[in-house]
């Protein structure tokens, strides 16, 4: 009896650009593990029909390939966008012209999104415009589908691919290789559809949750134990500008790395996922405040419980936790009663 | 004379084109092309200073720590902080991981596929190197990926992840580590030198990093066949192709040294000029626009550096300004920084056959062993418990300067602040000196000198010599333009 393939159907083809960005979260998915993202791909049945940074092809056969995939004579299942749409200078977009083709970067992706049956931004710049759509935007950066907060982008706010998708914003500065991987797989498999992603089209899968959930800092939150300076232990909240309580991601559940996240590093969430993280409106490591109180308390939380419920979990601080809020490292351990360390 | 356009590149960071003259066999001429424009320098004016470290690692995704080491050492620099030593040996080994990583990066996934192409079928070496590293399905992908990512905790642990830390500071490190958490970057370490000796060299890293001349280099690749070792395939189709005839350097080299620690540093810094080591001045820097998509023609030090974009200008053909030392073009990247540090290997090599394909990827790997020892060291000395960062106050008015070595080479922030905010910001990458498009003189980039002469065969549009040049460069065109 000869072997069956278990996977019958024709591979998912996936094609990757890259525009206004840094190409970090390309390099963020070549961590991949447990497997590896060329493994990944493979066990997802997605054929990577070019990537710019793993591919043979170059030049002639590349633009040859996007052209056959534009015209419709060879078929796109996925579009993967990295960076942001760059249409400046006046929409001209001549600030990328895809190199070989004396074409403006915006209508190719323009021209291929059309096509795609899947339209994936990776990334906070693809999806919303991000860092490069910071200060002035006087490159004029979009995303996708969206502006900053604002639905439009270069495809319009009413998008959907041919699949019957909005744009899937997997945002993140970077992203995280799982957050890809798996978003990614589901929708080789042909089993994602609107109900997988959050008000911003972004998948629920990590947005479900708050950088704050799993932070290891979560017993200085509950007590107001603060951090304040950078490498303090504390809660980075009420000094230095965290928004762990109000950014959507599970960097805190799921390692970076395999070991860390922003706030084991110890330095502040800016809260990259959200669209126009890049403008804060105030400086990044910082917690604005008005009257000693921070603003941007976290979601879902009425504001005079807050002060309320915090000013009683100050006044009982243990001293454990306020020595160790403002050291560089863990100093005092937690102790068993009635036991004396030798 | 027929004009080749070569692009998209891909397997180099970025979006890349070459135009190219060619004729008799040959390339006669050359116009290295960075077709993208994102505005960082624009982007960090007016913003608070300390917020150049949440930007400006996002110039670059493959070498964010080299960027935020830069602007680190500008904010200090403006400070007037210093680091203490457990923070500078926590930043050399987030830097040195990134660099490292970048150095395999090159050689598995960007360079070495261009071998296993079709062109090279009839080669004796071929089905080695088909089978080894074809892009995406080379047997070396399968064990260098994983490798890569397991090396990448030392990120994890040191810096809470990679690219984009916030974990560099002016005074030092966020992450103070732990007793238990030295012992696993050690652990770690040591799983990344087996791969390094096992796959990459088939010998200690000690011995590598011990080759004194060509003659050494050779005696020691003939110890065991090609297939023993990645370092020995490259070695031996490097020879079979005369690789170190291709893609000649114009004899300037320039390195910022690099990895501090308590004065010193591990990489010495100056030029290589003729032959002949000499000091380097950063008063010396200056950027030309005439050939750059920018409203002034410069030359302009970057200090006082501007950055208006003129997608219209005639006289232009790239986003890349013109850097030049006393106004010259300077090479920069693992070669410089090795010749210019004096090691016997390279200096062998270049004083023989000058800077080529060849001598930059041996550079590369050589670099590879020569890091991760230090590596090792440096983990030794740390002292966990005691301080990993000093804290200052950042002034309303002052100017700093940020050098350090970026995998590619030599990169420089120059901030200026004035009313507690950023007024000038210019930044100058490894690969907007290699890949400098012409200045007033009319004097070509080191790129657009060193292909000059890359053969081209018949039928070629995307000729692999060209290939091969661009590459052995390890080229970043999002940090170029920035």
């Amino acid at each position: 009896m000869s072997m069956q393939r278990i996977d019958a159907r024709p591979p998912v083809r996936l094609f990757w650009l890259q525009s206004g960005g840094c190409g970090g979260c390309s390099l963020s998915a070549l961590g991949a593990e447990n497997p590896d993202l060329v493994t990944t791909m493979e066990a997802a049945n997605i054929e990577v029909l070019w990537h710019p940074s793993l591919s043979e092809a170059s030049g002639r056969e590349v633009v040859s390939l996007m052209e056959r995939l534009e015209s419709g004579e060879e078929p796109l299942d996925i579009l993967c966008l990295e960076g942001s749409v760059m249409c400046g200078p006046n929409g001209s977009g001549k600030f990328h012209i895809l190199s070989g083709t004396g074409r403006p970067m915006m209508d190719w992706i323009r021209a291929l999104a059309e096509k795609a049956r899947y339209v994936v931004a990776v990334g906070s710049c693809a999806a919303f415009g991000g860092i490069t759509a910071a200060g002035d935007n006087h490159v004029e950066a979009v995303g996708l589908s969206y502006e900053g907060r604002k639905p439009g982008g270069l495809l319009g706010g009413d998008f959907l691919s041919s699949g019957g998708l909005p744009v899937i914003n997997i945002a993140g500065c970077p992203i995280h290789p799982g957050w890809l991987c798996e978003t990614l797989h589901q929708i080789a498999a042909g089993t994602y559809n609107e109900t997988d992603v959050d008000e911003w089209a972004r998948p629920l899968s990590y947005t479900m949750h708050l950088v704050h959930h799993g932070c290891a800092r979560n017993e200085f939150y509950e007590y107001k134990a603060s951090a304040e300076r950078l490498c303090d232990q504390g809660c980075m909240m009420e000094n230095l500008g965290c928004k762990g309580t109000q950014a959507r991601a599970d960097c805190n559940m799921r390692a970076w790395n395999g070991a860390g996240s922003c706030l084991d590093g110890g330095y502040p969430c800016i809260n990259c996922t959200a669209p126009e993280f890049e403008e804060p409106g105030h400086d990044f490591l910082r917690t604005p405040k008005v009257a000693g109180i921070p603003v941007g308390l976290p979601t879902d939380m009425p504001k005079a419980w807050f002060v309320a419920l915090a000013s009683l979990s100050k006044a009982a601080t243990p001293a454990r936790l306020k020595e160790n809020a403002t050291a560089e490292m863990l100093t005092v351990p937690p102790s068993d009663k009635g036991k004396t360390r030798s | 004379m027929t004009r080749l356009i070569v692009g998209p590149f891909n397997r180099v960071e970025g979006d890349l084109e070459v135009r190219i003259d060619c004729a008799d066999g040959s390339v006669q001429n050359a116009e290295v092309v960075s077709p993208l424009y994102r505005g960082f320098e624009r982007i960090l004016l007016g913003k608070p200073p300390l917020d150049a470290l949440v930007y400006a690692p996002r110039i670059c995704g493959i070498c964010s720590v080299s960027q935020s080491v830069a602007a680190a050492r500008a904010l200090a620099s403006a400070i007037g902080v210093s680091v203490p030593r457990n923070g500078e040996l926590a930043i050399n080994l987030v830097h040195a991981t990134e660099n490292v990583a970048d150095h395999l990066t090159h050689f598995y996934l960007f360079f070495m596929p261009d071998f296993a192409r079709e062109i090279y079928r009839s080669e004796p070496w071929y089905e080695d190197i088909r089978e080894r590293f074809t892009a995406t399905r080379g047997t070396a992908v399968e064990t260098v990926l994983p490798a890569r990512a397991q090396f990448m905790h030392i990120m994890g642990i040191l810096a809470g992840k990679w690219p984009h830390t916030l974990s560099i500071q002016p005074g030092g490190s966020t992450r103070a580590a732990a007793p238990g958490e030295a012992a696993r970057l050690a652990v770690i370490l040591k799983a990344f030198r087996r791969f390094l000796e096992r796959q990459l060299f088939g010998d200690q890293l000690e011995r590598v990093a011990a080759l004194e001349n060509e003659e050494a280099l050779v005696s020691w690749a003939g110890e065991r066949a090609p297939e023993h070792s990645d370092f020995r395939r490259f070695l031996n189709l490097s020879a079979a192709l005369d690789l170190a005839r291709l893609g000649p350097s114009s004899g300037n080299y320039l390195s910022y040294g690099g990895y501090h620690l308590e004065d010193t540093s591990l990489f010495g810094h100056g030029t290589w000029r003729n032959g002949q080591a000499n000091a380097f001045d950063p008063g010396d820097v200056a950027e030309d626009l005439v050939s750059s998509w920018y409203k002034t023609d410069g030359p302009e030090p970057p200090a006082s550096g501007t950055t208006e974009p003129d997608a219209e200008k005639t006289s232009a053909y790239s986003w890349c300004k013109a850097p030049r030392l006393g106004g010259e073009i300077m090479e920069t990247g693992a070669l410089a920084r090795q010749l210019i540090n004096g090691h016997p290997l390279v200096r062998d090599l270049v004083s023989r056959h000058g800077g080529s394909v060849h001598t930059r990827v041996v550079a590369r790997v050589l670099e590879i062993a020569l890091v991760v020892m230090a590596m090792e060291r440096w983990v030794a000395a740390l002292e966990p418990g005691g301080h990993f960062i000093t804290h200052g106050d950042m002034p309303s008015r002052a100017e700093g300067i940020g050098l350090t070595e970026a995998a590619r080479g030599s990169l420089g922030h120059w901030i200026s602040i004035e009313n507690g905010q950023i007024s000038n910001y210019q930044i100058i990458a490894p690969t907007t000196w290699n890949f400098s498009p012409r200045d007033k003189d009319g004097v070509a980039g080191p790129l657009e000198q060193a292909l000059i002469g890359a053969p081209v065969r018949k039928g070629e549009t995307d000729p692999v010599s060209v290939q091969h040049i661009v590459r052995s460069f390890d080229p970043c065109l999002v940090c170029t333009v920035h």
